[in-house]
């Protein structure tokens, strides 16, 4: 058997060999398989191939520790190798700062943001809060008496919480944020009415909202985005924006010309029919953006997060 | 439309040839995943999804139902016949059942595991068929404390149910919390106990601890020990197939584990291996030879395989009325209905009924399958024992490093050499699981502990934070109430009996069961 697969590796690396020159990307998944970074990168996987635009494209899942564990390893293993990707996101820039990370996303060389999600916060259809105002005037009036249900401390949805009641005036350290893990338990919590609203991606809630189960206060957009019915937080009167994006970066260490090689690469996948297809189908934001841009935004998200995180109390 | 001719409608559907192809590639997959310790049905359907986007929707989410279900059948056979559980749901399983093969009752364990688990199957589906709106209603009325009163109840009866001493199966259990606690706090954010080590941070992995303390443990202890290494086992003892007293004594175990296993499966934070501890408390309580226990008695065997096959099914309740994923394989399927644009959610019984029939008549149908597939291979799969035991063992070996090196890809360089720590993790907890039976304690405790310690701490946590800080939250609904009574009754109770002076045979029910 392991004669054959070698003569089979043999065989197909020959068969690579005789195509043009793309590359074959090996992508990391810093998840376990099935989340939305491995979903991403498996994802890619299909488009790059589909497209021709690399032959063989390999998912590596390397799981914990909110992405931080598949980035360290990155880091360390795939300087300077310009087949080597990594799919990461807004989580990983929490995830950093929250459990005190020795690398960074600066020791990588962002290529791109791929897609983003967009957060909801919503309540029970049988909730007394009506919008956005009776929210805000719940909060000012008992802080602690808000109880907001949504995923792991320290994520998106923890921080989202954290800058509304800092944006109207309540302090961030006094938000009641219950954590649940992943999945269904926060969405089973605002449905059984244990919490007061609940906080997450807007897919989480989507099929709860059509079915008339949740009502959908506000959504973190910074306008309104086409087939979601509802007030963005800024009309609502919250002046928060925020998404959880996904992104695509390239090892440390390659030169320029690899830089844009895989550049040109991940622009030629996201302009496919393919992707496109693919993105629509899982109900993701195509907010692709690309080179200084992105790096600039990262820098800036970066930012913002430590200091939100600093005004929850979660890091020093 | 009425529910049986949608039912109806679906079982065409599902009939198909082609479906019953894709079902019984997945029910074949799943059973083998099972088996493998480490490499579970939540990997498999993901690394398929890729594959699977081009096939049509009906016959790709057949196939991930077929998985599903076989997965958690095929994890017993491995507990039953060596000891080693390939999943945290099938723990249970290898308490009586592995003692039952040592008893050439092999056959009959593996039998009533495989009916026991058709059975659950079935009533569960047609549950999910017939009742799913009112168990979801029950399963949503379940908050942090009502969690929290139902982890007592887990404790409680599990810490009972298990060792012939008290003192040491509570000792094994406080091992297993104090493990529970390494990693994030999920409610803070902060590490704890981690010691610095990024890869600790998600806490110890159930699948490591559990295949490193029953099968590294388990192969440590046999190689160590002078005798072992020569014992005859014998296959086969009696019949192969179960007697007319294994059907008397099975029948009542598999409904009592399906009436656990349906409600605790719809369960958010349920789960089967939660139900299964819970059903192996229970049979050991209503059963006429709890005696028996500890030393192989079927029904601690058909009850706990029952409700984790029952619980599959009623984690597709919540999946299937809500959209609500209850487990790592009902979140990896949820992604599967997305890839062809289905939302599941309260609406998908309405817009896309004749999917929805189709996956529940194909789940009637994989039940089937496996019960047909499993028990013609009954007489094969008992001759594993009678390998000789250096080769069996050194299998087991490589079964238990490949599935952990496969399920966590983490590795770091040592010297040369890529090194996975994992699997540093899974030799350390074998040396434990060697330990704790060379000293006469007690091994599921341990897991049990890593599994409900978290999420009794949790739910607690978050009742106190939601009601902030009044203690009355916990037995503010009538759920939780009666929840803390029970847990009570199961500690008091053989007190009592105790005092009674039948102490002599609680002690012998207890019996050594690692």
């Amino acid at each position: 058997m392991r004669h054959f697969i070698a003569a089979a590796l043999a065989a197909g690396s020959l068969l690579v060999a005789s195509q043009a020159f793309a590359a074959d990307y090996k992508i990391m998944a810093p998840a376990a398989p099935g989340g939305g970074w491995d979903q991403t990168a498996r994802t890619m996987q299909a488009a790059l191939q589909d497209e021709k635009i690399s032959p063989s494209v390999q998912v590596i899942n390397v799981p914990g520790a909110g992405g931080t564990i598949g980035l360290a390893q990155f880091v360390n293993q795939s300087s300077g190798d310009a087949d080597a990707l990594i799919v990461g996101g807004y989580v990983m820039v929490g995830a950093i700062l929250t459990n005190g990370s020795p690398v960074t996303l600066d020791q990588v060389t962002p290529i791109a943001r791929l897609t983003g999600e967009f957060e909801a916060i919503v309540v029970p259809a049988n909730s007394d809060i009506k919008d956005m105002a009776g929210l805000v005037a719940k909060l000012k009036e008992n802080p602690g008496g808000v109880s907001w249900g949504g995923g792991s401390a320290g994520g998106t949805d923890h921080i989202t919480a954290g800058l509304v009641a800092k944006a109207v005036g309540v302090d961030p350290t006094k938000v009641n944020y219950i954590a649940f893990s992943g999945g269904g338990e926060a969405l089973a919590a605002i449905l059984g009415g244990q919490v007061t609203v609940g906080i997450s991606g807007y897919s989480e809630f989507s099929a709860q909202i059509a079915a008339g189960q949740l009502r959908l206060l506000g959504i973190s957009s910074d306008e309104k985005v086409a087939g979601i019915e509802g007030p963005t937080f800024k009309e609502g009167g919250v002046d928060v924006a925020i998404q959880n994006w996904r992104m695509v970066a390239a090892a440390p260490g390659i030169s320029d010309e690899q830089k844009a090689a895989i550049s040109a690469d991940v622009e030629k996948m996201v302009k496919s029919e393919s992707w496109k297809k693919a993105v629509a189908d899982k109900g993701w934001a195509d907010t692709y953006l690309a080179g200084d841009e992105f790096a600039a935004q990262l820098k800036e998200d970066t930012a913002a997060t430590e200091s939100i995180l600093k005004d929850i109390g979660l890091v020093k | 439309m009425n529910t049986f001719e949608l039912l109806g409608q679906g079982l065409l559907t599902a009939l198909q040839w082609s479906n019953l192809l894709y079902a019984l590639i997945g029910v074949t997959l799943g059973t083998a995943v099972g088996v493998l310790p480490g490499i579970g049905p939540a990997l498999t359907v993901a690394l398929l999804l890729p594959v699977t986007y081009r096939l049509d929707p009906a016959g790709s989410l057949i196939m991930f139902a077929g998985i599903y279900y076989g997965g958690m059948y095929g994890g017993s056979t491995t507990s039953i016949l060596l000891n080693t559980p390939g999943e945290s749901a099938s723990i249970v399983t290898a308490l009586e059942g592995n003692k039952m093969a040592r008893q050439g009752r092999g056959g009959p364990a593996l039998a009533t595991a495989a009916i026991g688990s058709f059975i659950a199957g079935l009533v569960a589906t047609l549950g999910l068929a017939f009742i799913a709106p009112w168990v979801v209603q029950f399963a949503l009325s379940f908050g942090p404390s009502e969690y929290f009163a139902l982890m007592l109840l887990a404790f409680m009866t599990v810490s009972a149910a298990f060792g012939e001493s008290t003192l040491r199966g509570l000792t094994a259990l406080f091992i297993g919390l104090a493990l529970g606690l390494i990693g994030i706090d999920q409610l803070t954010g902060q590490t704890r106990l981690a010691m610095g080590t990024p890869n600790l941070f998600d806490g110890i992995s159930v699948t490591t601890l559990a295949v490193a303390l029953f099968a590294i443990g388990e192969t440590i202890a046999v190689v160590a020990s002078r005798t072992s290494m020569d014992e005859k086992v014998e296959a086969v003892k009696g019949s192969v197939w179960m007697t007319k007293e294994d059907w008397r004594r099975s029948w009542k175990s598999w409904l009592r584990g399906t009436a656990i296993g349906f409600p605790i499966g719809a369960m958010p934070a349920g789960g089967a291996d939660v139900s299964s501890f819970l059903s192996y408390s229970a049979e050991k309580q209503f059963s006429k030879h709890p005696e028996e226990f500890g030393k192989g008695a079927i029904e601690g065997v058909a009850g706990p395989e029952a409700a984790n096959n029952a619980s599959a099914a009623g984690t597709l309740v919540p999946l299937l009325t809500l959209g609500l994923p209850t487990t790592a394989t009902a979140a990896i399927m949820l992604a599967g209905f997305q890839q062809f644009g289905l939302q599941p959610g309260p609406l998908l019984f309405v817009s896309n009924a004749t999917l929805v029939w189709g996956l529940i008549a194909s789940l009637l149908v994989a039940n089937f399958m496996l019960l047909v597939l499993n028990l013609p291979l009954i007489g094969l799969w008992v001759r594993l024992l009678t390998i000789p035991r250096p080769w069996l063992y050194a299998g087991i070996l490589t079964f238990a490093t490949l599935g952990t090196i496969g399920a966590s890809a983490s590795t770091f360089m040592v010297g040369p050499l890529p090194t996975s720590f994992e699997l540093g993790l899974l030799l350390l907890f074998g040396v434990l699981g060697y330990m704790l039976r060379r000293f006469g304690y007690p091994i599921a405790p341990v897991v049990v502990g890593l599994i409900l310690g978290p999420m009794a701490e949790r739910s607690l946590r978050q009742a106190l934070q939601i009601s902030q800080g009044d203690p009355t939250v916990l037995v503010h609904s009538w759920i939780s109430i009666v929840l803390i009574l029970l847990a009570f009754a199961a500690v008091l109770v053989p007190m009592i009996l105790r005092a009674r002076g039948k102490g002599q045979m609680l002690a012998a029910m207890a019996g050594d069961e690692d």
